[in-house]
């Protein structure tokens, strides 16, 4: 067979393979988002969004996840912001500050470990800390457990986008005499900003979407958070205990509480989008 | 004949990079208020050189120095430097120009900013005095707030120019500053340079030897880390002593 053919072959092959696999993992989201969408847009409606559940909620009577949906922003925003600015000191130091040594591979390595945990570890350990605290279920430990989730992701995320930042830039910004602090946070956040935002979104999509480090540290309750020491639901769970239900109606609404989920986390991907186009204005490239 | 004092010294210079000896034992003085040009083929340590005079050999963990370097009479090798100081007194031009993440207006008040702002002078004052000086003025200054990076290359590479002399340096490092840029902005930043020797002390590298001879006036020759040869260009472009340094200047190798 002449080589050109082979070629064209090898081409079509490889081009199959891949629009197949782009195919197939679009495919499952649809379908995932489609059954979301299918099952929970008849129980959809305003009360859904704007009330707590009413007496006899697990039951198929009236009200909302207000509870639920206030309580996972609380958390996952309480988490993000603490595994930010625990993260970023950490990220910071593993790029601009510390050079290569086996320590700093260990850390990484770390990191990477606790990245794999899985949530629930993390919930039983921020339990134990609670008890160790004197701390009940609440939405402090909810966060302090989510954060755990959340700082191994935010790390490494925010790392590999300093990572990109040009060796030429923080060289340029020292030779001007300035020291290492001044470097970091006023060039390489800078220049790194709208990778930042993912990083953010990254971790708050986790966050949000994470049942099982909550379920021991943040409880549920019907009602709204109103103190960081008292139980607080969030929308994961509220998936969960619905659908737990024998009942369809509840069931369904289950599936609404999924589809609110999902749609706060796409809110949050667009304006993270359009937060990064913005702060990318100054990017050097 | 103006006498120029010896503004940079350096004495017995040695840089290892793990077992590579790149420069042996250079000893030079480098004269102030003129162009030093630094020249030799790729690979003969002439960034190295320039790296070590500002301590940005320093971010390379692998790089080991030895020797003496003064400029004015103050060590610049050595623990107990002031390394942001040394920094802030002898600026460097680099190949490519980056500017940094933030407006042109900002990338000039970056330094003052940091070092503090020297005679009175306003932030605003400041940045439309540096860019004159670099040739930048007349065409941003209707839109200081725009990012610097929107800028062609040599626009940036000016404007860098400016960002470096915003914190007053005595001494000017460049490092081929002309080698991204096309041939009118190369022309316009050589012009400026010229200007520029009125106040600092310039070390040009560079491996264009035409640029060398219009710029020079003192030349520095180095071949694989050692100095061949230095001396007023003139000497070393018409008359040079050593057979690698005719070999070069005749352009034999390059």
């Amino acid at each position: 067979m002449k080589r050109e053919t082979l070629w064209r072959i090898e081409e079509t092959v490889m081009r199959v393979l891949m629009i197949g696999a782009t195919a197939l993992a679009l495919g499952c989201l649809a379908l995932i988002l489609g059954a979301v969408v299918w099952k929970g847009l008849p129980a959809m409606n305003l009360a859904m969004i704007t009330q707590c559940p009413q007496g006899g909620y697990y039951t198929g009577a009236g009200g909302g996840i207000l509870n639920a949906i206030l309580g996972s922003l609380y958390l996952a925003g309480g988490a993000t912001l603490v595994a930010l600015i625990l993260g970023l000191p950490i990220a910071l130091y593993l790029q601009v500050y510390a050079g290569r040594s086996g320590l700093i591979e260990l850390v990484r390595l770390a990191l990477d470990v606790l990245w794999g945990i899985p949530s629930v570890v993390y919930g039983a350990f921020g339990f134990s800390l609670m008890l160790l605290m004197g701390l009940r279920a609440s939405l402090l430990g909810g966060v302090i457990a989510l954060s755990l989730v959340e700082l191994p992701i935010m790390c490494r995320a925010i790392e590999e986008v300093l990572k990109m930042v040009p060796f030429e830039l923080t060289e340029s910004a020292y030779a001007l005499g300035t020291t290492r602090w001044e470097v970091a946070w006023k060039v390489v956040v800078r220049q790194a900003l709208p990778g930042i935002t993912s990083a953010l979104l990254l971790a708050f999509g986790r966050g949000i979407g994470d049942a099982a480090s909550v379920l021991f540290t943040a409880g549920y309750t019907d009602h709204l958070p109103t103190s960081p020491l008292r139980p607080v639901a969030s929308l994961p769970l509220a998936v969960f205990f619905q659908l737990a239900t024998p009942f369809p109606a509840v069931q369904q609404r289950a599936y609404a509480s999924a589809l609110v989920l999902t749609a706060i986390v796409l809110i949050i991907s667009i304006l993270s989008r359009l937060a990064s186009t913005r702060l990318s204005r100054f990017v050097v490239k | 004949m103006i006498r120029h004092s010896a503004r940079i010294r350096v004495r017995n210079l040695n840089v290892h990079y793990r077992s590579l000896h790149v420069l042996k034992d250079l000893s030079v003085d480098i004269p102030a208020n003129q162009v030093t040009a630094v020249i030799g083929p790729s690979g003969c340590g002439k960034t190295t050189f320039l790296k070590s005079i500002n301590r940005l050999i320093d971010l390379d963990e692998e790089a080991r120095v030895s020797g003496e370097i003064t400029v004015d009479g103050l060590p610049v090798l050595g623990s107990g430097v002031d390394v942001t100081e040394i920094r802030r007194r002898i600026g460097l031009l680099s190949q490519r120009p980056f500017p940094l993440p933030m407006s042109i207006y900002e990338n000039v008040a970056f330094g003052p900013r940091i070092h503090g702002l020297s005679n009175g002078r306003s932030f605003d004052q400041l940045v439309e005095y540096y860019l004159r000086v670099a040739g930048l003025w007349e065409e941003v200054k209707e839109r200081l707030d725009a990012p610097a990076a929107k800028l062609s290359i040599g626009q940036q590479q000016r404007l860098c120019l400016a960002r470096g002399l915003a914190v007053e340096p005595e001494v000017l490092l460049c490092d081929e500053p002309t080698s991204s840029l096309d041939p009118l902005s190369a022309q316009h930043l050589e012009s400026s340079l010229k200007d520029i020797k009125r106040d600092h002390t310039v070390v040009l590298v560079t491996h264009v030897l035409r640029q060398a001879e219009r710029l020079a006036d003192y030349v520095i020759f180095l071949y694989m880390g050692e100095l061949v040869e230095h001396g007023p260009a003139w000497d070393i472009f018409n008359n040079p002593q050593k057979p690698r340094t005719q070999a070069y200047v005749a352009g034999e190798f390059s």
